[in-house]
């Protein structure tokens, strides 16, 4: 008998806490999308400073990093594809294989991370320590929306940030593959280029940009809500961002999933 | 000092939850419109969960809440936000936003719900900073100020918009006797040139003594005392007593019970 019950209470509550979590997560992402598009236009006004500051954090200042990773990843990519290819004979295809992946898949992907452990964990901890702080209940005490205040500028910052990094990131990837098939492998540079240009269509950085799109709401919101999670003092804010990181990696590889899948037909 | 009763804030019937647990237990109190009003009790009685109600930062679970007549636990956001604009708050670490200067942590509420000029605003921090003895450190961040200095900037942060009532989290907590006893000169200040009301969750006897005009004690969720501080003085109640006399609690009749609970043998 007291098995049962156990079985049932215990079901019971995993239930009621991911209902709990879930209908929170609707108020974040309503409260967000509510004060970055609606509330403007009623004369609320938007923090553009604060969302240009953060612009800057997220996106100028993370170039150098995904620019290195992406031309890393590019060249790896090129090597592995002519190990590949060269048993066909087709080692000339090096560029359509790296362009078209580095396009449709990977420069969204590595971005998206890149972003997540450098731009993702610092919202988590940011938001995290005002509220160990007070810093938020003093916001709210005066009468300011902590959403308004500090989601929206991150989130906007993110998501206009993150697609401009993804084109970057993907014209050096390919960059990458790029210098590898032509000073290492030996390939005709002229014959890489065409082939990337040939290969890449309009649809391929349609689907690497909506993709990146969503990345970056994933990665603010996942952010934004461990952040306000967050209880206990500094213990508490080092568990939540690492929770923050965790999960938005596992979200981003979901949606990339259903993007991929979306996408290829 | 004498007042005429003008209630500002009424406390109704307030309860207040955590779960299954009740934190406060049917409080009422009114404070009037003028005077220094002190939350009194030892730790973990309430008082700061009886804070976080007062300025709508938490929902009871029933009971009422007016501000100025208005109930603020049923109100809307839009609502709330405007009885807020005349409500300060000084919080227990002063809350200051550690990623501004000090004038900008005094200006934002300006910047925010007023339509004021720039330099109108400048004009009113340097004012407010000055009038907690802040002058002249408009341009330091929040750890670049000392303990007591962060409080006063806080203080001057919920003074920005000129507000009826202000809310002390603890002001004296953490401060030497001098620095206290210098913040709860400035809380008398504020308080007579103004005509501020102020509402002062604290459990230092030395600073009720010279701020309070009146008191309410809670013991666990109850109030167990209300009036002026020399009306609590008379009373009877033993915990009352205890609290002004600084007593210890009483642990003779408890050592048998403890080794027992030691032993774990207490269900016997």
């Amino acid at each position: 008998m007291s098995a049962v019950t156990y079985v049932f209470g215990y079901t019971g509550r995993i239930s009621l806490n991911a209902l709990y979590a879930l209908a929170r997560i609707c108020v974040l992402i309503n409260d967000t999308l509510n004060w970055t598009f609606i509330q403007p236009l009623r004369g609320k006004g938007l923090r553009w400073r604060s969302a240009v500051e953060h612009f800057v954090q997220f996106g100028v200042n993370s170039l150098p990093i995904v620019g290195l990773i992406c031309f890393l990843i590019g060249g790896i990519m090129a090597m592995q594809s002519v190990y590949l290819l060269r048993a066909f004979g087709a080692t000339q295809y090096v560029a359509n294989l790296v362009g078209v992946i580095a396009v449709r898949e990977l420069a969204p992907l590595m971005t998206a991370i890149l972003l997540t452990g450098r731009s993702g964990s610092a919202i988590t901890a940011e938001i995290g320590t005002m509220k160990v702080s007070e810093e938020i209940d003093a916001l709210e005490v005066m009468g300011l929306n902590p959403t308004k205040h500090l989601v929206v500028p991150k989130f906007l910052a993110m998501i206009l940030a993150i697609p401009c990094l993804t084109v970057l990131g993907a014209l050096i990837m390919i960059f990458g593959g790029f210098a590898v098939t032509v000073w290492v492998v030996g390939l005709e540079p002229d014959v890489y280029i065409n082939n990337t240009i040939k290969s890449i269509k309009i649809r391929d950085f349609a689907t690497g940009l909506s993709k990146s799109f969503f990345f970056g709401i994933v990665i603010c919101l996942v952010g934004v809500y461990r952040g306000f999670q967050v209880r206990g003092g500094a213990e508490g804010v080092g568990h939540m961002t690492t929770s923050s990181v965790v999960t938005s990696i596992f979200l981003i590889i979901l949606v990339d999933l259903v993007f991929t899948y979306l996408f290829f037909f | 000092m004498s007042y005429v009763a003008d209630p500002i804030i009424e406390v109704r019937d307030l309860v207040v939850r955590y779960g299954d647990r009740t934190v406060l237990d049917g409080v009422n109190f009114t404070v009037n419109r003028g005077e220094t009003f002190v939350i009194l009790g030892g730790s973990g009685c309430g008082k700061s969960t009886l804070l976080r109600n007062l300025v709508g930062l938490m929902r009871p679970y029933s009971g009422s809440i007016r501000i100025n007549g208005q109930d603020i636990t049923t109100m809307s956001d839009q609502e709330r936000v405007e009885v807020r604009k005349k409500l300060g708050m000084c919080f227990q670490a002063s809350a200051l936003f550690n990623s501004m200067s000090v004038g900008d942590n005094v200006a934002l509420p300006l910047r925010e719900h007023t339509a004021l000029e720039e330099s109108t605003i400048d004009i009113m921090t340097k004012i407010k900073l000055e009038l907690v003895g802040l002058g002249g450190f408009e341009n330091y961040l929040p750890s670049e100020l000392s303990g007591g200095m962060k409080k006063r900037a806080g203080l001057a942060r919920a003074m920005a918009m000129d507000p009826e009532i202000i809310f002390y989290d603890e002001p004296s907590a953490g401060l030497d006797p001098i620095v206290a006893a210098g913040l709860d000169a400035l809380i008398r200040k504020m308080q007579q040139t103004f005509n501020l009301t102020s509402v002062v969750v604290t459990h230092e006897m030395a600073s009720v003594r010279l701020i309070a005009d009146r008191v309410v004690m809670l013991l666990a969720g109850r109030v167990v005392g209300l009036g002026t501080l020399d009306e609590l003085q008379q009373s009877e109640h033993p915990f009352v007593k205890q609290f002004f006399e600084r007593r210890p609690d009483d642990e003779s009749d408890n050592r048998e019970e403890f080794i027992r609970s030691l032993t774990g043998q207490d269900n016997d």
